[in-house]
């Protein structure tokens, strides 16, 4: 009996300790007590958060937690990374284990608002595709009736997946693995005829395959999937200046401002716009809680969102713009005025 | 006059009572433990309703929308998270049922080789044991599973090792009896037979103790079951038709199956505990006085009759107590499917966990659910092991 109380009593803390002690203060000053930004990236998806063979962080996820660091500490390098599966990243978040979830993470409803997650803007927008094997000779996913189908657990895509299934009245069966480069592996071996995730993903893990031309990804795209940084529910101060990073990213590129141009920008523009951007004149850094050079920290360590999408994205995953080029070239990258 | 001088006593002596002190430091203690538990319990439920997370056991009943490839039950997207918990549940007990059985199996042969005059036989039974038991179980697994994955063939070049059945890294493939009610009726059949076997038993051992009289009641009881059983089948129409794999598409349709996750957490959770079950297996036996099997044998019984009613009655009762804490270990171990991406307990309830945020619920089910089966199997190991300890008379 008395092991039974042990246990019993075990379990309960157990389970309170995965939540926190009390408040831990704001997000904010959390971040500049310690000094540093604690982020949530993903175990190994190039282009979006990989480490490189030196240990060092790359991708658009990552340059996105760079830029945070800039703005709220000045110091880009100022950011420290948490590899997450899927399954892992919602729990680390709710307890603090991490301050920002930049993962590749679907913005939905349900993890809007049951999930305790604000979504702080999208900064990739994907749509969810299939890999097969090019010797299977399948080349539209409407012929994928009775297929084996490799998943990560704990996505939107598992989720997507049974719903297009059902939709188009086929059956499946899914192999869910938690580890997405161990998922990975798994179909590359053969042991499903198709393996799934978000369209960006596809063409990253492609490349990891012994030989990339053996595979092909099918030209449907059956979701849409508006991939965002994530915060806490009830820290709007964190989420505005997450949400505002992004823009001003945005922005810069908008108005031309590299990092390497940036400096001559702050000296010389008239433009009240780039003025108030750089923090020349006006006090947009005030309003966030952070220096008003926040936006000149992030353009000039880390770049503008153009910059950040060719090195990461089109540089290592040959992936074009799209959906994601500026509303002035076409896309949907549409950032709010910073005034 | 005398009344303060009684209560006075009354104080001093509970101050020096052992009792009342003992009492009262356990009152301190358990206050202490209950008030830890409070103060955790509110501080998450303030921490959840500050992030605005989902609270509650509704999640329950609402539709999962994911899906499942392996389920002893029916299971579609369309149908709850609490069904989905309830698959990965029965997945779990199949695994460790089924697990326990065969590590029992191989650790009893391997336990009596390791035990064998025999030099080669005994040295391949302790390098086996020295293998399986120092690599560890999660890296058995992967292993496992990658050497089905690539070691296999794919389907279209699927193996036919028998008539019909077929090895490919899709799993194995079998022929089975095609839906027929007859066989529902064979099962209900072959428990009543059981239970009349049951009976038997009782009533020959109780004939023995009267008349001394022995009545071979194993044999008699296992004609009753096959005979029985196979009546039935006869008498329901004795249906033939089966339900074979036939290769249609990406994959097989028809047959049974055992997929690649399924078999590798099954080959490695048995391979792995079986190695402790033979050593417990080889100090059983060792532990019997050899005196006993030579008495046994001078008493005329046959060595059958020695290992049977003599040694093994002895040796279970320094087997049972460390065979239940292994029964116990595979059962947790099994809890390692989700590295092979079978769909168990754990592996269901990150799923529902992630899709609906509500950790601490899922958590909360999954680990309830493993406490109860724990204590389950140690309730039966606990009985079994009293109904064999020596009975002092």
């Amino acid at each position: 009996m008395k092991s039974l109380k042990l246990i019993v009593g075990g379990t309960i803390a157990a389970t309170a300790a995965l939540s926190t002690f009390a408040m831990a203060g704001e997000t904010v000053d959390s971040i500049k007590a310690k000094g540093y930004v604690q982020c949530g990236a993903n175990t190994a998806l190039a282009g979006f958060s990989a480490p490189t063979s030196e240990g060092k962080w790359e991708g658009l996820d990552i340059d996105l937690c760079h830029a945070v660091a800039a703005a709220i500490l000045g110091d880009a390098s100022k950011a420290r990374f948490t590899p997450l599966t899927a399954a892992q990243r919602f729990t680390a978040l709710q307890s603090k284990e991490v301050d920002l979830l930049a993962r590749n993470t679907t913005w939905t409803l349900s993890r809007d608002t049951k999930v305790g997650l604000n979504f702080a803007g999208v900064n990739y927008y994907d749509g969810q595709g299939f890999m097969v094997a090019k010797a299977s000779g399948i080349t539209s996913a409407t012929e994928l009736d009775g297929a084996t189908v490799c998943i990560e657990p704990g996505t939107t895509t598992e989720l997507n997946l049974a719903d297009y299934f059902r939709a188009q009245g086929m059956s499946f069966e899914p192999v869910v693995i938690e580890n997405a480069v161990e998922a990975v592996q798994t179909f590359f071996s053969g042991r499903c005829d198709v393996y799934t995730t978000d369209a960006s993903g596809l063409a990253s893990y492609r490349q990891t395959a012994p030989n990339p031309d053996d595979f092909m990804v099918l030209p449907e795209i059956i979701s849409k999937e508006p991939l965002g940084p994530a915060v806490r529910h009830g820290d709007e101060e964190f989420a505005d200046i997450v949400r505002w990073t992004h823009i001003a990213m945005l922005e810069a590129e908008e108005k031309g401002i590299t990092s390497a141009n940036v400096d001559t920008f702050k000296k010389d523009s008239k433009d009240p716009g780039i003025q108030r951007l750089l923090g020349t004149t006006g006090d947009m850094g005030k309003a966030l809680g952070v220096s008003d050079d926040w936006a000149y920290n992030i353009i000039k360590q880390v770049g503008n969102y153009g910059e950040s999408f060719d090195r990461n994205v089109k540089a290592k995953l040959g992936l074009e713009r799209g959906l994601n080029a500026l509303w002035t070239d076409g896309g949907l990258m549409y950032p709010a005025p910073i005034r | 006059m005398s009344e303060p001088v009684k209560s006075r006593k009354k104080l001093s002596s509970l101050i020096y009572s052992e009792k009342a002190r003992g009492v009262f430091a356990q009152i301190l203690v358990t206050g202490g433990i209950a008030f830890i538990a409070w103060y955790l319990i509110s501080n998450t439920f303030e921490n959840l309703a500050n992030q605005g997370i989902a609270t509650g056991y509704s999640f329950l009943s609402l539709e999962s929308s994911f899906g499942i490839s392996e389920h002893m039950i029916e299971f579609t997207p369309a149908d709850s998270y609490g069904r989905a918990l309830m698959v990965g549940l029965l997945n779990t007990m199949k695994v460790s049922l089924l697990g326990i059985i065969f590590a029992s199996l191989i650790g009893f042969v391997v336990g009596v080789s390791r035990m064998s005059k025999n030099w080669i036989l005994s040295r391949i039974a302790a390098v086996y044991i020295n293998l399986f038991r120092n690599i560890p179980v999660l890296l058995q697994l992967i292993f496992w599973y990658t050497l089905i994955n690539n070691g296999f063939p794919s389907p279209k070049r699927a193996l036919e090792v028998l008539p019909d059945v077929f090895l490919s890294n899709r799993g194995v493939l079998f022929p089975v009896p095609a839906d027929h009610p007859a066989y529902f009726w064979m099962g209900v059949v072959f428990v009543i037979a059981l239970a009349g076997v049951w009976l038997l038993r009782r009533w020959a051992l109780a004939r023995q103790d009267r008349t001394g009289q022995s009545f071979p009641y194993a044999w008699a009881g296992l004609a009753l079951v096959i005979v029985s059983v196979f009546i039935t089948y006869i008498v329901c129409g004795a249906p033939t038709e089966m339900s074979t794999p036939v290769l249609k598409g990406f994959n097989f349709k028809g047959g049974a199956k055992l997929s690649p996750e399924f078999l590798s957490l099954l080959i490695g959770l048995s391979l792995y505990t079986s190695t402790y079950i033979a050593d417990i297996v080889r100090s059983g036996l060792q532990s019997v006085p050899k005196g006993q099997e030579e008495a046994s044998t001078d008493l005329g019984l046959k060595p059958s009759q020695t290992l049977v009613h003599v040694v093994l009655p002895q040796a279970s009762r320094v087997m049972i107590p460390p065979l239940t804490s292994q029964y116990l270990n595979l059962t947790k171990n099994s809890s390692l499917a989700v590295a092979v991406g079978y769909p168990d307990l754990v592996s269901l309830s990150n799923t529902t966990m992630n899709q609906t945020g509500q950790a601490i619920e899922a958590i909360s089910i999954f680990m309830g659910v493993y406490l109860g089966l724990s204590l389950a199997i140690s309730l039966f190991m606990n009985w079994y092991n009293k109904k064999m300890a020596l009975v002092e008379r």
